[in-house]
């Protein structure tokens, strides 16, 4: 079905900027500000795209290639996924751990196009951003093998379709323990709070940031534009897996534009909640990061291992 | 067929003959181009024997006293057969450029082709005095090769003592296993060991699985057994790394795997437990270490440990499927780790053979020495980094279809209800992915500090690619990593039929031939090919749309940097600093050491004259589990020296107490 993989990389591009742009409203209001509007970072994409970018000196073609590629896997990942409905155009090509890899492609090539800069900043972002990533892959995979155990699969359809023909599973143990799980690895691949803040100019707690310091103009856009389109990506992904309803199952406009709403709906409670949380707490520490990424592996272990003793 | 093999041994043999004859002008391309033959011709028989199945089989009484010498080349044999020639001759067409000074010589140059030969022979071994002969000639011609830089650095010795004591303990293990089923079993010849394997008591049947398991493991590089592995591939000179580190370690898996599977039929769940253990421990030790080495080649070569325990964890995971009554699984999990095989020596070739490059070319392998490359040396650039994307385990390179086959053997083997598998497949699993990730880590710092930003020393500055030989050689095998990440097709097939003639020649296959790969009965699908063209076609419009969107224009700037003059290397992230985080992480593991040396001025101790930081990142297994028993052994041996102190009446003393003892057991 070109047709409903078209709708969901359209879907994730508008929505991707229109998700950090809520989050950012429902931040202000919180702490009682009015805050930008919510299509601020639309409007900031636009007038990037236009601008002429730099290029530091010493760096190689690697340099304007990783946002490309960020770009580009993110991209991938929206045509291949099932987001709106159970059956997108070459959804049958790929699985979960293909998606896992495929953004963790994106992660490597942003890492390497900031260590090409020779800064001591790309170096020192690359270096934390690889690190957390290298510790959340544990309990990232042993989560999806704990989605993957009742539908006997790793494909996403097979899952998504598996749980809408029992809804029970999802109130099961393992479920909720995944669940835990992967939300802790949500925030930690998306580089928000409490791993990494992405406010934050402070060269002592960038992350992601220090990464994409050198960027302006049009290769800036990229670069903002997949961390928000990875962001609401992981989000749709999570709200498919965990809260299945709404997604089409059959083909036919009504059916897609009821999971249109529905998804829109799911992942903008989903981000609200996200960036209520993150008024809430604060940044850890970098080496306490290792600490929440074990303790989301225990969990998704659990998840597997009461999979196995209560199916 | 055996004509054609055996002309293969007798072109790499003439090959030593050559270059232990020919003038020293002369010497490299002759044994190079007469090895590639050697090679080419081994391929074609490996190829025949794979596609059809028909086993070549020679014997003869004139090589080996006693026993003869035995050769059959089987389906499964041939896998490994194929990789070493394409491997082999890879590195022997970079040889042609590659500048070794101790390569060069009349003993090496002659040595090269005898120890590809071997490696060729090797799985073709039929019996065990054959299998012996063939492993020690292999042990040996390496570990000459290893020692070839002796003159030049002082670390080559070292390397080369522990090489030989580790081979030599490794060749006794396999030694002592195999004899000891050639005596119960009444015959040394393979085929039959494997009829009668069946009714030996399992006692002898464990213990000579296990001595076996040792050596073997040591070749392969496994914790604990590892410790040669990081010294003797980061001392071999650019194509003997290659070799031993893509094809060598290779054959300890076959042999794994041959007698495990092809002389004794399977055995209990936990001989397989302990595989898989071994092997997870290894996964997690390798990719930690390489994650945190500074040493470009050490890194590689503790990727290597790293791979080979992804690989023992495949081959233990389905002997367990075996155990338990899965066959298809168990063909799955094989398949998975054979292909991991295959597709490892492509990008580890690659790798090995662009890092010898990159030594060449800047006289350093410390990736703090490096940087910049990729603009000085694009060919050798581009070729280290698709290896790198292969040993990430990221789409569009091989290493990744291996990753996901290995990761859904794990996933099926889920659902078999046996408490054994339950507690294993998790585990396994989770060690997957944590080395997955510490392998991505390890690429961006190898690939990020070594190719790109600022070269760190004057050497990296002037670096230049290196000659079209070693372009060649090592870009074949990048070639082949991107072949085969697209189209795994190419071989998956013929490693199924390789593998199922060595567990179970009625399993279902578990892949459907065609460019998607797709597990049969159950719903996992990949289509690399179709996801790589998607991928390539998506950065490709988003680059002509930037291009075209009036933010195309680009403008050359100096980097950002706080309001700081100028921007130094000096200034850069170095390897060490990139692991740091992780060295902080994995404190416990890799225990590291730092001394801080800071001298004051004499006049004032609040002013500092000059200070120096020293850091070492041991090998734990070397520090807690050698060096005692070094010490131990050493103190031994300095009581053992109190006894013979060259006084003949004492050694006349012992030789009538011995023949005493020996009259006494014998009556």
């Amino acid at each position: 079905m070109a047709a409903i993989s078209l709708l969901q990389v359209i879907g994730v591009v508008v929505g991707g900027p229109l998700l950090v742009g809520l989050m950012r409203k429902v931040r202000c209001r919180l702490e009682g500000r009015i805050g930008p509007p919510v299509r601020q970072p639309l409007l900031d994409l636009r007038k990037l795209a236009g601008r002429q970018r730099t290029r530091p000196e010493h760096a190689s073609w690697m340099f304007p290639l990783a946002p490309l590629v960020l770009v580009g896997t993110t991209l991938v990942v929206a045509a291949i996924a099932p987001l709106l409905a159970t059956d997108p155009a070459l959804g049958w090509s790929a699985d979960l751990f293909a998606v896992v890899y495929l953004l963790l492609l994106g992660t490597v090539a942003l890492g390497l196009g900031a260590l090409d800069t020779g800064t001591a900043f790309g170096g020192m972002g690359a270096s934390r951003a690889l690190t957390i990533g290298a510790v959340a892959e544990p309990a990232l995979l042993v989560s999806i093998l704990a989605l993957s155990v009742p539908a006997h699969s790793s494909n996403l359809p097979t899952i998504i379709t598996t749980s809408l023909a029992h809804p029970l599973l999802l109130a099961t143990p393992q479920r909720l323990l995944a669940l835990a799980a992967f939300v802790i690895v949500i925030v930690a691949e998306s580089g928000r709070l409490p791993v990494d803040n992405p406010h934050t100019h402070l060269e002592l707690t960038m992350i992601h940031e220090a990464m994409v310091l050198e960027y302006s103009g049009s290769d800036l856009a990229l670069v903002k534009l997949g961390e928000s389109m990875r962001l609401a990506v992981l989000l749709a992904l999570f709200a498919d897996l965990f809260v299945p309803w709404g997604i089409a199952t059959r083909p036919g406009p009504v059916h897609l534009a009821v999971a249109l709403v529905a998804l829109v709906a799911k992942v903008a409670v989903l981000g609200g909640v996200l960036a209520a949380f993150e008024v809430a707490v604060a940044k850890l520490r970098l080496f306490r990061v290792p600490e929440l990424m074990a303790g989301a592996f225990v969990l998704s272990v659990l998840a597997v291992v009461s999979a196995l003793v209560l199916a | 067929m055996v004509d054609l093999f055996l002309g293969a041994a007798l072109v790499g043999l003439v090959a030593a003959l050559a270059g232990a004859a020919a003038p020293e002008g002369s010497r490299t391309p002759v044994t190079a181009g007469l090895t590639v033959v050697a090679c080419g011709l081994a391929l074609v028989v490996a190829l025949h024997v794979l596609a059809t199945g028909a086993a070549v089989s020679y014997h003869t009484d004139r090589l080996l006293p006693l026993s003869g010498f035995t050769l059959r080349l089987d389906r499964f044999g041939a896998l490994f057969v194929a990789t070493s020639t394409v491997v082999g001759a890879c590195a022997m067409v970079y040889r042609l450029g590659y500048e070794g000074h101790g390569l060069s010589s009349r003993t090496a140059s002659s040595d090269l082709p005898v120890f590809v030969t071997m490696l060729l022979l090797v799985p073709a071994a039929a019996d065990v005095t054959t299998f012996l002969f063939l492993w020690e000639s292999m042990a040996l011609t390496s570990l000459l090769l290893v020692l070839a830089d002796h003159r030049y650095r002082h670390d080559v010795q070292t390397a080369g003592q522990w090489y030989a004591v580790m081979t030599q303990a490794g060749a006794a293990a396999i030694l002592v296993g195999l004899v000891l089923l050639a005596t119960r079993s009444h015959s040394q010849s393979f085929a039959a060991i494997a009829l009668v394997a069946g009714h030996l008591s399992p006692w002898i049947r464990s213990t000579a699985f296990m001595l076996v398991l040792i050596g073997f493991a040591s070749k392969a590089g496994a914790v604990p057994l590892h410790v040669w592995l990081p010294r003797a591939h980061a001392e071999a000179s650019g194509p003997v790394s290659a070799l031993m580190s893509a094809s060598m370690v290779n054959l300890g898996i076959y042999g794994i795997l041959r007698v495990g599977d092809g002389l004794l039929h399977g055995g209990p769940a936990w001989w397989w437990l302990v595989v898989m253990g071994i092997g997870a421990l290894s996964a997690l030790f390798g990719a930690l270490h390489s994650a945190t080495s500074r040493d470009l080649k050490r890194l590689l070569a503790y990727s290597t440990t790293d791979n080979m325990g992804l690989v023992l964890v495949g081959v233990g995971a389905s002997g367990l499927f075996v155990s338990t009554g899965h066959p298809a699984l168990a063909l799955l999990a094989l398949v998975a780790a054979l292909v991991h095989v295959v597709f490892h020596a492509v990008f580890k070739g690659s790798l090995f053979l662009a890092a010898g490059s990159i030594q060449q070319a800047t006289g350093t392998r410390d990736l703090d020495g490096l940087g910049g490359l990729l603009t000085r040396m694009p060919v050798t650039g581009a070729i280290f980094l698709v290896g790198g994307l292969g040993l990430a385990a990221l789409p569009l390179v091989c290493g990744f279809v291996s990753e996901w086959l290995l990761l859904q053997s794990m996933l099926h083997g889920l659902p078999t209800s046996n408490a054994a598998v339950a507690v294993a497949m998790p585990i396994g699993v989770g060690v997957l992915a944590l080395t997955g990730g510490l392998a991505a880590f390890t690429f961006v710092k190898a690939a990020g500090i070594g190719l790109l930003g600022l070269p760190r020393t004057a050497a990296a500055a002037s670096a230049r690619d290196v000659s079209r030989w070693m372009s060649v050689g090592g870009g074949f095998l990048a070639g082949l990593c991107l072949l085969f990440g697209v189209a795994p097709f190419l071989v998956i097939p013929a490693v199924t039929d390789a593998a199922r003639s060595l567990i179970d020649a009625r399993a279902p296959a578990p892949l459907v031939r065609g460019w998607q790969l797709d597990l049969s009965g159950a719903h996992s699908q990949l289509a690399p090919g179709l996801l790589a063209a998607v991928l390539l076609a998506v950065v490709l419009l988003l680059a002509l749309v930037q291009r075209a969107s009036g933010g195309g224009a680009v403008r050359v700037t100096e980097a950002w940097g706080c309001g700081r003059e100028f921007q130094t290397a000096a200034m850069e992230y170095t390897a060490t600093s990139f692991g740091e985080p992780l060295t902080r992480v994995f404190e416990n593991v890799l225990s590291p050491s730092r001394d801080v040396d800071v001298s004051h001025v004499a006049e004032s101790r609040f002013y500092v004259e000059a200070a120096t930081v020293h850091t070492s990142l041991d090998d734990a297994f070397e520090r807690r589990l050698y060096e005692p028993a070094n010490r131990g052994l050493q103190r031994w041996g300095a009581v053992a020296r109190l006894v013979p102190n060259g006084s003949v009446h004492r050694y006349l003393a012992f030789g009538m107490v011995a023949l005493v003892v020996v009259l006494v057991v014998v009556a």
